[in-house]
């Protein structure tokens, strides 16, 4: 207990100086804004793509991007805490391992989401059996399970210590998933990494002003990822702070 | 030897033990009481390396708990709340499988010998789940020593006993060679822990509270003490 | 039975020489994942773990006998579902094979640590003085058995069911094998884990089937090519894919088993 209240004073006390969190939060503000407009307005049409409908659902894509890179980029931070976590035993990462899962999980979900819209009028079904759309579900069900899994577990110890263990396994089996599902079959298009494939369809060359835009909308959803990331560990400090006052309260 | 330094453990927020000091020498039988809650099961549980303590150091013999784990759990016996035996097996096929795990040199004479030492020779062929709870508490001591342990933690080992079987407990415990073991046992029986031991201790408030010879305190005297701890939690 | 030896026998026999023995056998500078008494003695004591797992399903015969009424239903209801023909058989065949061996694979899994929980005897097993990973190979081993003795049922059955010659036996059979040891070796891991939540097995499936959606789809590839009789160039990537699982899980498990089980 000694510890860990000294490790939130701690925190309380160092963002004194300068306020990260206002900061990040005002510049990932002003940089969605501005991914906004650079995505539907300043962004010219994909020259390629002929119906209307297509044009407009491929703007869906200078956010459906960043989500899943955000998805993946949030799993990644939430193996490596764990991995910290089961080295240190520090609390501290318990904290980023399990923010990092959550917001992970909700742009994951925003891939889900915004997926079927884009590949409705282009490919003409709302969903596929694309290897990217089937391991982000896949990824997107394995976090759920870590949620689940912290869900069911009351001691806090073992609470983190399986969550730990059930990220590092969870991130180690998503590039072979993926591999797994890539040999099973693809159609998806693909505009990350061109490649030869011959049966994507709907995909679009990537050239001046439509490669700025995606990669600025990268950019700001990493720093809106950090600014999120701020916050829920911040609350998540708070929340056990709070708890450990009212086992103090209980147990004296 | 059992070496017990600042030792704290929390569980999650709430801490149980905030640093315990305690010092068992070879041969001491201590007796170890405290409310429930207070701890006393969490201690076994890191002396038996079961549990990670949260700082502070266990130490056998000298040896590090921390640094040495797999090793020195070779020298250590617990009997718990629960039998730690398979229902499913026999006594025999129980006690063979824990002395494979240990190394037990000639198992099957070793096996007869703590078998019959607990009067359950005779039995050995019936599966745990048909036995009494004495029974199958006098089989848990049998596990607990079959491996010859130095030392020997016993955690309640009289709960769940009738009035009968735990007046028998000093007779099994002499007759599996309490004497020559170091000893730390807890026990809600504030007569058969002054009676069975020859240290009492009393664990209070996640640290020591009390600790004095069996010659210099009498029951009445342990049980006015005992209320202070308990109560005052 | 005697499994003293020379490197084995430095148990105490009286208290008096305890210090010597403990100095000779527990240097602590060096504690190390290698167990006392080498390669041997750690693979006894994996084997006593099987070992005293299959006494005790010989003895009941309750989980053995329930995974084996399990797969066959799955078989029969797969049946009913798609209507099996002549014509769509090899299709479905692979398919339906390894959901039954997945899903009464999973029965087991989910039952196979709550057997140490319930007299405490998992607590029994980490007092012994043997690394922590012994455990996790020994019931991991006693799973990939217990799998083993349902499929070695449910194989000749769905030969016979599927129409399928008698000739593809030895190919599938070591397909199973490599399948039911991936599925098994993140099994053991995450069955140790789903027996300490509230939710008990219900959390198993939810936990594992992602995870193992690489060890399905390469053993049904692999599968559906022994049974259309494909060339073996054409499926061995998947076969390099399900032997490289297995050998990943099987070393992370190795590692994360001593954080699981610790308390």
């Amino acid at each position: 207990m000694a510890t860990q209240t000294a490790v939130s004073e701690q925190k309380e006390t160092t963002t004194g100086g300068f306020d990260w969190g206002l900061a990040l939060t005002v510049v990932s503000g002003v940089l969605m804004l501005a991914a906004l407009f650079m995505a539907l307005v300043w962004a010219p049409d994909a020259a390629n793509l002929k119906a209307p409908a297509e044009r407009a659902a491929q703007r869906i894509f200078y956010f459906h991007v960043p989500s899943a890179w955000i998805g993946f980029l949030a799993f990644i931070v939430a193996a490596g805490a764990s991995v910290m976590y089961l080295v240190t035993r520090r609390q501290k990462w318990d904290i980023w391992a399990l923010s990092s899962v959550e917001i992970g999980v909700a742009f994951f979900a925003m891939v889900m989401l915004s997926g079927p819209i884009w590949a409705k009028p282009t490919w003409n079904v709302w969903w596929t059996w694309d290897p990217r759309l089937t391991i982000s579900t896949i990824s997107w069900l394995l976090y759920i399970g870590y949620m689940m899994l912290r869900g069911a577990v009351d001691n806090p110890d073992r609470q983190a210590r399986f969550a730990a263990v059930y990220a590092i396994i969870a991130a180690m089996s998503i590039p072979i998933n993926w591999m797994a599902i890539r040999w099973w079959r693809t159609i998806h298009p693909a505009v990350v990494l061109p490649g030869n494939n011959s049966a994507a369809q709907g995909g679009f060359g990537m050239t001046g002003s439509i490669a700025t835009t995606l990669i600025f909308c990268v950019v700001a959803f990493t720093v809106f990822y950090a600014a999120l990331m701020y916050h829920r560990i911040k609350l998540e400090n708070l929340k056990r702070r709070v708890d450990t006052l009212r086992q103090k309260i209980l147990y004296r | 030897m059992i070496e017990i330094r600042n030792l704290v453990k929390t569980f999650g927020r709430r801490v149980v033990l905030r640093g315990v000091n305690l010092t068992i020498q070879e041969g001491e039988f201590v007796t170890l009481m405290g409310a429930n809650g207070a701890g006393k099961t969490t201690l076994m549980h890191i002396v038996a390396n079961l549990s990670k303590p949260t700082a502070g150091d266990v130490f056998i013999n000298g040896f590090r708990l921390a640094d040495a784990a797999s090793q020195l759990r070779r020298y250590i016996g617990l009997v718990s709340h629960k039998t730690l035996l398979y229902d499913d097996l026999t006594a025999a096929q129980n006690l063979r499988f824990y002395a494979r795990m240990y190394d037990v040199p000639q198992a099957e004479e070793r096996i007869e010998t703590v078998l019959r030492q607990v009067g359950l020779w005779g039995r050995q062929h019936d599966p745990v789940r048909t036995y009494s709870r004495g029974m199958q508490q006098r089989l848990a001591i049998a596990r607990a020593i079959l491996h010859n342990p130095p030392i020997l933690l016993l955690d309640e080992p009289d709960t769940g006993l009738d009035q009968h079987a735990s007046d028998m407990l000093g007779k099994l415990l002499h007759a599996v060679g309490v004497s020559q073991r170091t000893i730390l046992m807890t026990t809600h029986n504030l007569e058969r822990g002054l009676s069975l031991g020859n240290r009492v201790v009393i664990l209070a408030k996640g640290k020591i509270a009390y600790d004095a010879r069996r010659e210099a305190v009498s029951v009445d005297e342990l049980r006015q003490q005992y209320y202070r701890y308990v109560t005052a939690n | 039975m005697n499994c003293a030896s020379s490197t084995t026998a430095m148990l105490p026999q009286t208290e008096l020489n305890v210090a010597e023995s403990v100095e000779d056998t527990a240097p602590p500078a060096q504690a190390t994942a290698v167990p006392p008494g080498g390669i041997a003695a750690y693979a006894r004591k994996v084997l006593a773990i099987v070992g005293k797992d299959v006494a005790a399903e010989i003895r009941t015969k309750e989980m053995i006998s329930a995974m084996v009424v399990f797969s066959l239903l799955i078989i029969l209801i797969f049946n009913f579902a798609f209507d099996l023909r002549a014509e769509n058989l090899n299709t479905v065949a692979p398919g339906v094979l390894w959901v039954s061996i997945a899903f009464a694979g999973m029965l087991g899994l989910s039952r196979s640590f709550i057997l140490e929980l319930d007299r405490g005897v998992l607590d029994g097993l980490l007092l012994t003085p043997v690394d922590r990973s012994a455990i996790y190979f020994g019931k991991m081993l006693g799973n990939v058995l217990f799998i083993g003795v349902v499929e070695v049922i449910i194989l000749p059955v769905f030969v016979i069911l599927f129409n399928q010659s008698a000739s593809a036996l030895p190919l599938l059979v070591g397909v199973v094998v490599l399948g039911t040891i991936g599925f098994a070796s993140v099994g053991t891991l995450f069955s140790a884990m789903a027996v300490h939540t509230r939710a008990r097995e219900v959390l198993l499936p939810i936990m594992l089937f992602p995870v193992v959606i690489p060890v399905m789809l390469s053993a049904v590839r692999l599968t559906s090519g022994i049974l259309d009789r494909l060339p073996f160039e054409d499926v061995s990537h998947w076969l390099v894919l399900l032997i490289a699982f297995d050998a990943i899980f099987i070393a992370a498990s190795f590692m994360l088993f001593e954080y699981v089980v610790e308390e």
